[in-house]
């Protein structure tokens, strides 16, 4: 903790640093994906999750490979990915609440039988 | 001999047609319709006749005739079931009775069944009835005759049952169906064993004298007994349960539930000889292959004959006498086959048998038809609601009269001469036999003038009627004569029974015997005058006794009865032997074999099958629950699933 206090003004912050915030915004995805029972807040959750892996990536990329750009691409492609993924999902549920009225995840249980 | 396929088509088609117009028809029109195709066979069948007999013989000997022979489905190399037409002498004449007989069955209900509800029905199953009946007589090979065997008595369940809101003649003509339907499996077993070691199912392959076809039999036994033997004995219990002989008689006093005309037809001239017809069709093959089963048709024969006697003696229902006594007539031509010999003189039996067989329908077919006309009068069955009806029915007194002096065998009527020829053939095979034979026609001619007086004697009808208070009920109107329709068939099936008698008194004209006979060659009957007087002497002591008894109303019967009272309720009741198969059936059949295969299937294999969905379905019910639908639970498990694998690889 002490490197990590005295390296934090000289513009060097280590890669665990990096790692602690992508791990914990991933499992706060986890636990909002879990939890939430709203779909727009699961979808949210999923954002997250998917922003975690992106800091990942260009974290990896710049202490594992400087010089290399493949994790950063990598992650503008996640990026337009999650784009894409987003919209669908909306047009998914803005349809999912037209035919129920609802975008409660407890109630889309239809299909079980 | 081409034609001879309209025989069996036109009948075909004719049910084929009626049934499926059924009510769309005019009740007289499929009336007509029918009796007039009928008509058309029976000259078909007589022209048919006509040609066999005078221009088939070669040799002396009436050849076989096939006249027409179509492969229908080949089994190996030598089994196949073959439909086609024999002609012979036997199936020409037998032709002959069923076309005659159906014929004035036909015209005979045009007016007995008119007004019925299903008079349309009724035609059309009289048409299929004939149709099976030909097409079981031309049959060329056991098979064949197998099928239309199955539908004869397909028909006759159909036609017993025809009044089926009466329940009496629904479970009449259920027994019929059952009993008979018994007895055709050992005759199917019996045709299986016997084409399996024979390779063939032809008659003319079967029937030939020197046949090498028992070859590969010979020395086969089971339990004691030739394979052939069983094979022939079997086919025999299909003849049996078909002919009523004892102890498959049951089925037959049942089966006068179904309407008169329908009984003359179908239990008393054609169908019930079917067994008859089936032994002596393989009579070649009794006499040389299996003589000791023969010899048992002669025993069982005898026994049917005077058991059957014995009861007719005793009942009060009209068509139950006539039918006992049909079962006793049948039994006649029975013994007379398995007492026959084959060449020559020794052919007696077999010849007497096929005549007894032809003359029987004729005076029997009439004894029914008349019974029709009497209980169309009098709207009853019961010997005590008749009496004195000679008045009131001249017509069918007469002919009835006729047929009784027929079938007690009074010269010169036609009966005479055919049961004459069976008593020689039994006395030749052995005096006991004969004697029973004697005693047996002594009892029918008692019981048909018993019957006779009863009806047309004794008290009057009217003064019955009245005592009994019948006027209640509508019935009291004075009997009448039945009209053209009915009166017609009576008196020609008297004069054919009158005709066959007097030419038989004819010694130039060609008798029965010179058409058919066990060899196909002439057989000349000569009247045993030793057997003839000495039975003609028993059958008027008889018929005298008869007269005293019953032609006027006298308290001699009633002595009798209480003298002999067991012997009489064991009678009436037919010595208790449909008791004994409710018994052998309900009591140990139906408690000891089926009641516990029923608990086994009940309890043991549908609870197994039970036991396999009632598992299945509790483990879904519980399974169910792991898919709630829930995508958040889901992601749960697989969350759950993913740390577990990664802390399993982690730690190892």
């Amino acid at each position: 903790m002490g490197d990590f206090i005295a390296n934090f003004g000289l513009g060097q912050v280590p890669i665990t640093a990096y790692l602690g915030v992508s791990l914990i915004m991933f499992f706060s995805g986890v636990y909002g994906f879990l939890t939430r029972k709203s779909l727009l807040m699961i979808l949210v959750a999923v954002e997250l999750m998917l922003n975690a892996v992106d800091i990942n990536f260009v974290v990896f990329n710049r202490f594992l490979f400087p010089g290399q750009f493949e994790g950063f691409f990598f992650a503008l492609f996640t990026i337009a990915i999650a784009a894409c993924e987003t919209a669908v999902a909306i047009a998914i549920i803005i349809n999912i609440y037209r035919n129920t009225s609802s975008v409660q995840v407890g109630d889309l249980d239809e299909m079980k039988e | 001999m081409q034609y001879t396929l309209l025989i069996l088509a036109l009948p075909l088609l004719s049910f084929i047609f009626l049934g499926l117009m059924d009510s769309k028809l005019k009740a007289h029109a499929s009336g007509l319709f029918g009796t007039c195709i009928l008509g058309a066979i029976t000259i078909l069948s007589y022209f048919t006749a006509f040609q066999y007999f005078t221009t088939q013989k070669i040799d002396g000997v009436y050849q076989k005739v096939t006249a027409l022979q179509t492969e229908w489905i080949r089994f190996t190399e030598y089994l196949h079931i073959d439909l086609g037409i024999l002609l012979d002498p036997i199936s020409v004449m037998m032709l002959v009775v069923i076309t005659t007989v159906s014929l004035m069955v036909h015209i005979y209900s045009l007016s007995y069944m008119h007004g019925e509800k299903g008079f349309q029905r009724y035609y059309a199953f009289l048409s299929l009835f004939t149709f099976s009946m030909l097409g079981l007589v031309v049959a060329t090979n056991i098979f064949q005759m197998y099928i239309f065997w199955e539908l004869v008595g397909v028909s006759s369940f159909l036609l017993i049952g025809f009044y089926y809101t009466k329940p009496s003649a629904v479970a009449a003509s259920k027994k019929a169906f059952i009993v008979t339907r018994f007895a055709d499996l050992f005759f199917l077993i019996g045709i299986l064993i016997l084409s399996f070691y024979t390779k063939t199912f032809d008659f003319k392959e079967l029937t030939t004298v020197d046949t090498n076809a028992f070859a590969s039999s010979t020395g086969v036994t089971f339990l004691g007994y030739g394979v052939i033997s069983w094979a022939m004995a079997g086919i025999f219990i299909g003849g049996a349960g078909k002919s009523a002989m004892f102890p498959l008689q049951i089925w037959l006093p049942d089966a006068m539930e179904g309407p008169t005309p329908v009984s003359a037809l179908i239990h008393a001239a054609t169908m019930v000889v079917a067994g008859v017809y089936l032994v002596a069709r393989f009579f070649p093959v009794y006499y040389f292959q299996t003589p000791e089963v023969l010899h048992g048709v002669a025993y069982i024969g005898a026994f049917t004959a005077l058991f059957a006697a014995v009861i007719a003696c005793v009942q009060t229902d009209i068509k139950r006498v006539l039918a006992f006594s049909t079962i006793s007539q049948i039994a006649f031509m029975m013994v007379a086959l398995g007492v026959s010999g084959y060449e020559g003189h020794e052919g007696t039996g077999y010849m007497a048998s096929i005549f007894h067989l032809f003359t029987h329908a004729m005076f029997k077919a009439l004894l029914f038809l008349g019974a029709g006309s009497v209980i169309h009068a009098v709207h009853s069955n019961e010997i005590k609601d008749m009496g004195g009806l000679r008045k009131y029915m001249p017509i069918t007194n007469w002919t009835f009269f006729i047929a009784c002096l027929a079938i007690a065998g009074i010269p010169p009527f036609s009966g005479f001469f055919s049961k004459d020829e069976i008593l020689s053939a039994s006395y030749e095979f052995s005096p006991y036999l004969g004697g029973i034979m004697t005693f047996v026609a002594a009892l029918t001619a008692f019981y048909m003038f018993r019957l006779y007086y009863s009806i047309f004697w004794g008290k009057d009808y009217t003064i019955k009627a009245a005592e009994h208070g019948h006027d209640k009920h509508g019935h009291g109107h004075t009997p009448h004569e039945s009209p053209l329709l009915m009166s017609f068939p009576l008196v020609f099936l008297a004069a054919v029974t009158i005709l066959i008698g007097i030419v038989h008194c004819i010694p130039t004209i060609p008798h029965f015997g010179e058409f058919i006979s066990s060899t196909g060659e002439d057989y000349h009957i000569h009247i045993d005058s030793t057997i003839a007087i000495m039975s003609v002497v028993i059958a008027s002591i008889s018929i005298l006794v008869a007269t005293l008894m019953y032609k006027k109303p006298s308290s001699t019967p009633d002595k009798l009865e209480k003298a002999f009272k067991g012997l009489h309720v064991a009678a009436s009741h037919r010595f208790y032997i449909d008791e004994v198969y409710l018994f052998i059936t309900k009591k140990i059949i139906f408690n000891n074999v089926s009641r516990p295969i029923a608990w086994f299937d009940r309890h043991v294999i549908d609870a197994t099958m039970d036991g396999f969905a009632s598992i299945t379905h509790w483990i879904s019910n519980k399974s169910k629950d792991f898919q709630s639908g829930q995508v958040q639970q889901y992601a749960f498990a697989f969350l759950l699933g993913t740390l577990i694998i990664t802390a399993i690889v982690i730690l190892l």
